[in-house]
């Protein structure tokens, strides 16, 4: 039987509002797993799961381990810098290798847009993209509109911003297309040059002063700048830009309504973000990082209902 | 032939049937003390909290009650097909030393209750942990017997036996249904 999500999760461009609102929906009462003091569920029991990182990675990578645990999967971490070597043939390679092991599930992170479909289409595991490129970052999109849902109960009609480099941010681009799903409108605010050329194809309004995205917005998702943007000569200073650009307290203060503010994270403190509003009263940003683990077990949970593998064992087929 | 359909209990016989459930939980424990109703989603639950509040109305005691959800210990997800939907799991105390009552509307393989053992004991170590259920139809597949019944209903492999209870279906009714004899 098929899981209600197909084999894999690449992105949520190709999601429906209703499989979107199934992982939501699965997420909050997997929740409380975290909470106990036996924090484990024997749900993936005997599912092994890999995860791929090509791509140097922290908060996700803990986050998806702790999530393969949490549901008593068996996990193996294999990173690599696989800078220097064909990226195509690295796949591939790697790919029939991990099958010929009998692996259930793959995590994969990438520095190429499309990397988690290209594995995809070449094994049978399922596979979860957990970034690839500059494409999506879909559990982390997934894990910010479970945050907004939280607060705000339905995302319908409600405004979220997303503020910096929309340029190279494949969270923005889950983001962008995850809200407005859900209902949402979104904007996008940032330096000309850090916005994509075709960005008002994708049926967002683009603010050009951070003053009047806080003015319009319900929520504020503030990327991070990545610091080698300023070799790339897309901004003039960190400095200029914390002026221009930074979600300050002075500039929160003047806006018409409580906003809340995101961050996918790591924070640049003092600059895209200061450190009052980051750890200020509205500041969901640790809620964010706790959904993150509940949205991971959640699809988890439901892809691995469309494990091939699996299915056979538990049959005695295999 | 059409499946056959009985009422087993009218919501009369229900409501009776629970207090009389109540009354035997705490005869059962000697009274009320370090008891704990812990009610499997999604009916068991409401049974739950019917009996705790037949026991709230004749001793006067408010016992603590908790909701498990056993999806995620089930032990056939790999073969049901679509991923059931995941319910909430709620043990707003500590059960450690507890005198728990598992509470389900309907036993039947008795693997529900299998999970429920197994997801209880990741909450802690109660003294004791009793099953209370208002229908029991037989057909066991595990070595798993209740301490509190409310009704024997003898049901062929195939039949249904529903437990209907206002808060979730607007009615309080017990339902035998038959298939048709091929």
């Amino acid at each position: 039987m098929t899981s209600p999500l197909g084999k894999d999760l690449l992105g949520l461009e190709k999601l429906t509002a209703e499989q979107i609102g199934l992982i939501l929906d699965t997420a909050e009462p997997l929740k409380e797993i975290s909470e106990r003091t036996i924090k484990k569920v024997p749900t993936l029991r005997g599912a092994t799961i890999v995860n791929l990182f090509f791509e140097a990675s922290t908060r996700t990578r803990i986050s998806f381990e702790f999530a393969e645990k949490r549901m008593s999967a068996d996990t193996v971490n294999v990173a690599s810098a696989g800078s220097s070597i064909s990226k195509g043939e690295t796949l591939v390679d790697t790919a029939r290798n991990l099958e010929a092991m009998k692996i259930d599930m793959v995590v994969i992170r990438h520095n190429s847009s499309g990397a988690a479909q290209f594995l995809a289409e070449r094994i049978e595991s399922n596979v979860i993209n957990a970034g690839d490129g500059t494409h999506e970052h879909p559990t982390q999109g997934l894990l910010d509109l479970l945050t907004l849902r939280q607060r705000w109960g339905s995302l319908k009609g409600r405004k979220v911003c997303i503020c910096g480099d929309v340029l190279h941010s494949r969270v923005a681009r889950s983001n962008i297309w995850g809200l407005q799903k859900l209902g949402a409108e979104v904007a996008v605010c940032g330096p000309r040059s850090l916005l994509p050329s075709a960005i008002g194809e994708m049926g967002v309004t683009v603010f050009d002063r951070i003053e009047q995205a806080i003015e319009w917005a319900d929520a504020l998702n503030v990327l991070r700048l990545q610091l080698e943007r300023m070799e790339g000569g897309y901004i003039p200073s960190l400095r200029e830009y914390n002026r221009v650009f930074g979600v300050t307290r002075e500039r929160l203060d003047r806006a018409p309504k409580e906003i809340l503010i995101m961050h996918p994270g790591p924070m640049n403190r003092g600059v895209e973000i200061d450190s009052d509003v980051a750890d200020g009263p509205h500041s969901v940003i640790l809620d964010q990082v706790t959904n993150g683990v509940a949205v991971r077990m959640a699809v988890l949970y439901l892809l691995a209902g469309n494990s091939p593998r699996l299915a056979e064992a538990a049959k005695g087929g295999v | 032939m059409t499946p056959s359909r009985s009422v087993v209990l009218n919501a009369r016989a229900l409501e009776r049937t629970l207090a009389r459930m109540a009354d035997e939980i705490v005869e059962q424990n000697d009274g009320t003390d370090d008891l704990v109703l812990v009610g499997i989603q999604r009916r068991g639950v409401h049974v739950a909290q019917r009996i705790a509040a037949v026991i709230a109305a004749r001793e006067g005691v408010e016992v603590p009650r908790g909701a498990l959800d056993i999806t995620l210990y089930r032990d056939d997800l790999q073969t049901v097909g679509p991923r059931p939907i995941v319910g909430r799991t709620d043990i707003p105390m500590a059960i450690e030393g507890k005198s728990v009552v598992i509470v389900d509307d309907v036993l039947f393989t008795g693997r529900t209750v299998r999970a429920a053992l197994n997801e209880l004991a990741d909450f802690g170590r109660p003294a004791r942990v009793r099953l209370a259920v208002v229908i029991d139809r037989g057909g066991r597949e595990l070595p798993i017997q209740p301490d509190v019944v409310g009704k024997y209903v003898e049901a062929q492999a195939g039949a249904r036996v529903d437990v209907f209870v206002l808060e979730q279906d607007g009615r309080d009714e017990v339902v035998l249904e038959t298939e048709p004899v091929a």
